[in-house]
């Protein structure tokens, strides 16, 4: 049987994939796919803009189908087909015989007739091509506007924002955002919370006419009033893509949706349409989860053809339109019926126009069950709430308790889960049901929400179930006895973010202190440096204050990397990476005088290995007289702020990356952070110095800097993201204070920036609106306090030396001072020494 | 472990290691006793004495002394600072799951001076 796929989507791709599953014998597939590349998360579209391409977003690379034997055709669109003898022509002229077509063309955007729309500056938002072509022109462009105040419209304009343009406008014709999923009071507040981070909202505004030459320079309305602008987005709304089928006399409706029955047949039986071309019982679904519904409906249908079964085994029977995104970092959900009214009707409302929070819940008149709602600002409790209203469950005696704040309905949210039948669909993406997933975690032993991805898919299509997939792994595990809670150690019955907030909220000082008031017991190797770390983080006093000293990680007790045969090595601070020669020389005088092996780090500057703990002191004193200082680079603390040559010499270079790395590294060298942190800057986007490897990495533009952060080297690398564009070098200081001191506040102990953001809710765009937007309040506090952190700054290994109590630490025998440790052996290498290797 | 008046069997004898304030407080130092090193602990808190061999069984590392201590389940410990195995300090054993174990001695305090028992 020869099954061919028109359209290579995301739909077109799920069919591909349960088909695959089902290991038919003699099926050929072929896809012919109008887009230049095999089908991607269009869903995700927008994080092109935070540094994702064409290939981080493919839903399956270009091998996945070769290796399941499916032929792809990519970049020829289907021209004609000829049902009555099943045969397609395509672009690049193929003509093909087919059993079974199945048409997954997904729908183009609505592009409303207005004068002047085919002016340059005026782009779609629906391909990957359409934003390369937006991320290019937005470069020159200063002003800029979105037709269409709709799910796609806002987060265009959000797109506009990262890139750089600020408040753009957003035109809506209705006379509210987003009227498909909102009541007037949800898009009001919408409005505002938007408005407030920078969007401007204009609604009930009818766009005649766009005006310019060739380009773009501005739009004019029915109502008189015009505004200026370099670019504009339209998404306006979606257009099925049946022009195909109704050329080959397919039934289509008004809007060009192709007809389908319960079993996505067309009018011709060997013809499907499946996806946002697919018109079922009048009603386009222009999300994802329906598609891949009615792409497990065909695939059923088409392995009863071929094994010639005559039962029906699945129909479709619409879809709950229930959706919950997350706009310009503001959570907006409507689920069930979210307008509903009338007599029979019971409308919870909660508002709180401080918080931009507004939800809303329709209730039976009976109180006995949720018909649907609305959330904006806030839609913690969407899951349960959907469940609820989806499985038809009985609500509780107060109803009101299921929307208030999350502190207060904690404990509900877990009952909810308990109450759900096993058949609840958790994941509509990919239909998980809630048995599935306790099943997963129960008999396959899945503990983590990646284990649970891996092992069933749920939460691997929009990730909007994620939060109730890791409720029912916690509370199943909880059932099965497993301890969870992400608590410190034996000693301390709280998180390191519930830590270091008590902690500087009780002043608390030392490492017993902190025990003694908020811990048990007597301390162990786990929570010492964890809450040292957080003690030096808040406080910036030397690591080596009595009291503190042996709580500390061994590497900052002695001020020193432990080495292989426990000896140590010495980093000075080389900020930048910038050093003159006579402090060459005092390297060299001094790894020759106490017979250190010396090699140029990774990081752009000198470590020096083999010290015995006895001469630290000794070594110190004479870089410090030098004018050396620590590097730190022992401590989980500011590590490098590695950089290029920059303007001062390279041809290419934009800005003085030395000069700034500098400055950043003597402004964050000794800062304390849950994990060790890393930085660059590059002259220009050559990037010699790698910053989008680092925790935040700086590069040079014409304009100013672009700030990436959350980057890692290591084990499992990770490209920084970007956070800022074109920012002055105050500005880009600002935010990296605003950064670290979220960072240290909250990220788990050991946790490298790159894996905090990786866990954070939001990702990326979340962390913007906090640094940039402010979206917390925080901003003026933090930086402050790493104002109070920067000022507080010495030199660790100068205090040590000067501190007889201290200095006496640095001894291998306390019965016998100055004597070296007689077991520490080393070997010749190349004219310097190493350690000997492990007995 | 403070242990009072014990008497010494044949060669072993109480060895005076120090005084009280050169010990660090709620940590270890290294106490050379002939070509053995011996890990000296002084845990504060709980107000009790310990003593170990040095090296870590681990990779031969001449290194307990600047490890960590600690508790679980109430039960004294050292980590080791180069791969962090922990062992009992009271029976040496490898509370790691690992096979190997530490040596201990009996450590008391008189008149401000640490004596380590040896053999
Ligand atoms: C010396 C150096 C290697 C070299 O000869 O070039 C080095 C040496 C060590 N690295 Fe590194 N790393 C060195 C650059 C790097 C880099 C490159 C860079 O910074 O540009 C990376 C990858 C970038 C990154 O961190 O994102 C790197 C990733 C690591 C990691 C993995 C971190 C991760 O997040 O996965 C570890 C392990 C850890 O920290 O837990 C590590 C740990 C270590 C330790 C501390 C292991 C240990 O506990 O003994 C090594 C001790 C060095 C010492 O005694 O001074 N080192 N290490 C480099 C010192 C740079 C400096 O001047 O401070
Ligand atoms: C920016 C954006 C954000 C979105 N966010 C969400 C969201 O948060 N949640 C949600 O549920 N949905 C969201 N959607 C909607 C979702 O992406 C679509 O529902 C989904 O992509 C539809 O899949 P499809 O396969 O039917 O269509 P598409 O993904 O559009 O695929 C159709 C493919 O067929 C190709 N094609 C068309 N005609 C031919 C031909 N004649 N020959 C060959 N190929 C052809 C097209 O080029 C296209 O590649 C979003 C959409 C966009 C654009
Ligand atoms: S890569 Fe491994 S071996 Fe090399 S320095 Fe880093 S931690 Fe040590
Ligand atoms: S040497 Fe002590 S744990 Fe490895």
């Amino acid at each position: 049987m020869k099954v061919v796929v028109v359209g290579n989507g995301m739909v077109g791709y799920k069919f591909c994939e349960k088909l695959i599953a089902k290991k038919l014998p003699d099926l050929e597939i072929i896809v012919f796919g109008e887009e230049q590349y095999p089908a991607y998360d269009r869903v995700h579209l927008s994080d092109f803009f935070n540094g994702k391409n064409a290939d981080d977003l493919a839903l399956a690379p270009a091998s996945w189908y070769k290796e399941n034997g499916i032929q792809l055709h990519l970049g020829d669109p289907v021209q004609y087909i000829r049902n009555s003898i099943k045969l397609l022509q395509t672009f690049k002229g193929y003509v093909l015989h087919y059993d079974i077509l199945v048409m997954a063309t997904g729908s183009s955007p609505f592009v409303p007739r207005i004068d002047g729309i085919e002016k340059d500056g005026v782009f779609l938002y629906r391909t990957v091509e359409d934003l390369h072509l937006i991320k290019s022109y937005a470069k020159k462009a200063k002003r800029g506007a979105v037709i269409g105040g709709g799910l796609l419209g806002l987060e265009a304009a959000k797109a506009l924002l990262d890139l750089g343009i600020e408040n753009p406008d957003v035109i809506e014709f209705a006379p509210r955002l987003m009227p498909r999923q909102l009541d007037e009071a949800g898009a009001e507040m919408l409005a505002s919370t938007l408005t407030n981070i920078g969007l401007n909202i204009h609604t009930n505004k009818n766009t005649a006419k766009i005006t310019g030459d060739e380009c773009i320079t501005g739009m004019q309305f029915t109502d008189g009033t015009s505004l200026q602008t370099d670019i504009l987005v339209v998404s306006a709304g979606i257009k099925p893509r049946g022009e195909l089928a109704a050329e080959c006399g397919l039934e289509t409706g008004m809007n060009g949706g192709i007809v389908v029955n319960d079993y996505m047949q067309t009018s011709d039986e060997f013809i499907y349409a499946i996806g946002e071309c697919a018109l079922y019982n009048e009603m386009i679904y222009g999300l994802i989860a329906p598609g891949y519904e009615m792409a497990d409906v065909a695939v059923h249908e088409i392995c009863r053809i071929h094994s010639a079964s005559p039962v029906k085994t699945k129909a479709f029977t619409g879809f709950d339109m229930s959706t919950k995104l997350k706009l310009v970092g503001t959570d907006v959900a409507s689920f069930g019926d979210p307008f509903a009214n009338g007599d029979n009707v019971r409308n919870i409302i909660l508002r709180d126009t401080a918080k931009g929070v507004y939800k809303r819940m329709n209730v039976s008149a009976d109180g006995k069950y949720l018909l649907g709602g609305v959330l904006v600002g806030d839609a913690t409790q969407y899951n349960i709430l959907l469940q609820t209203c989806k499985n038809k469950l009985i609500l509780p005696p107060n109803p009101e308790d299921m929307i208030l704040p999350a502190r207060e309905s904690k404990k509900e949210e877990g009952a909810g889960i308990v109450a759900l039948p096993d058949d609840a669909l958790i994941c509509s993406c990919e239909s998980v049901n809630k048995a599935a997933i306790c099943k997963a975690v129960s008999e396959q032993g899945c503990e983590t929400v990646d284990a649970i991805k891996k092992c069933t898919k749920a939460g691997t299509g929009c990730g909007g179930c994620l939060p109730m997939v890791k409720d029912l792994m916690v509370y199943t595990m909880k059932q099965q006895g497993k301890y969870i809670r992400n608590v410190l150690c034996e000693h301390f019955a709280y998180s390191r973010q519930e830590l270091f907030d008590l902690v500087k909220l009780h002043e608390l000082k030392t490492y017993d202190d902190v025990l003694d008031q908020l811990g048990k017991g007597d301390g162990c190797e786990v929570c010492k440096p964890a809450i040292s770390s957080i003690l030096a983080s808040l406080w910036n006093e030397m690591v080596l204050k009595k009291g503190n000293d042996t709580s500390q990680d061994s590497n900052d007790r002695f001020l020193g990397n432990i080495q292989r045969g426990g000896t140590y090595s010495v980093v000075p601070r080389i900020p930048g990476g910038e050093i003159t020669p006579e402090k060459l020389i005092v390297i060299g005088q001094v790894a020759q005088k106490y017979g250190l092996y010396t090699k140029i780090t990774g990081g752009q500057r000198i470590d020096l290995f083999g010290a015995h703990v006895g001469d630290l002191p000794l070594i110190w004193s004479e870089l410090i007289a030098a004018g050396f200082e620590s590097g730190h680079a022992y401590g989980k603390a500011l590590r490098t702020v590695k950089s290029c040559v920059g303007s001062t010499w390279c041809r290419f270079g934009l800005q003085d990356s030395v000069s700034f790395a500098i400055q950043v590294e003597e402004r964050y060298r000794g800062l304390r952070a849950p994990h060790k942190i890393k930085s660059a800057v590059s002259g220009c986007i050559r990037e010699c110095a790698e910053a989008q490897s680092k925790d935040f990495g700086i590069i040079a533009t014409e304009k100013g800097w672009n700030l990436y952060v959350c980057g890692n080297g290591g084990s499992k690398p990770q490209h920084a993201l970007l956070l800022a564009t074109d920012v002055d070098s105050e500005t880009c200081i600002k935010y990296i204070d605003r950064f670290l001191m979220f960072y240290i506040r909250t990220a788990d102990p050991l946790t490298r920036t790159a894996t905090w953001l990786n866990k954070m809710e939001g990702g990326i765009n979340y962390l913007r609106n906090v640094v940039v937007n402010d979206s917390l309040g925080m901003a003026a506090q933090w930086e402050l306090e790493m104002q109070g952190l920067v000022d507080a700054y010495v030199c660790e290994w100068k205090v040590a030396i000067e501190t007889p109590e201290i200095r006496k630490r640095f001894n291998h025998f306390i019965n016998a001072p100055g004597e070296k440790d007689p077991t520490v052996k080393f070997d010749a290498l190349r004219d310097q020494k190493k350690a000997a290797n492990w007995k | 472990m403070i242990k009072q008046n014990d008497t010494a069997v044949q060669n072993a004898h109480w060895f005076a290691a120090c005084r009280v304030e050169d010990v660090v407080e709620n940590g270890g130092v290294c106490v050379k006793y002939g070509d053995e090193q011996i890990a000296l602990f002084y845990f504060t808190r709980r107000n009790e004495w310990y003593a170990t061999q040095n090296e870590c069984p681990h990779k031969k590392q001449m290194a307990l002394s600047r490890g960590m201590i600690g508790t679980k389940n109430n039960e004294p410990k050292i980590a080791c600072p180069f791969h962090k195995k922990t062992f009992s300090l009271t029976t040496g054993e490898c509370l790691s799951g690992d096979e190997c174990s530490i040596k201990t001695y009996p450590v008391k305090v008189e008149n401000g001076n640490v004596y380590i028992y040896v053999e």
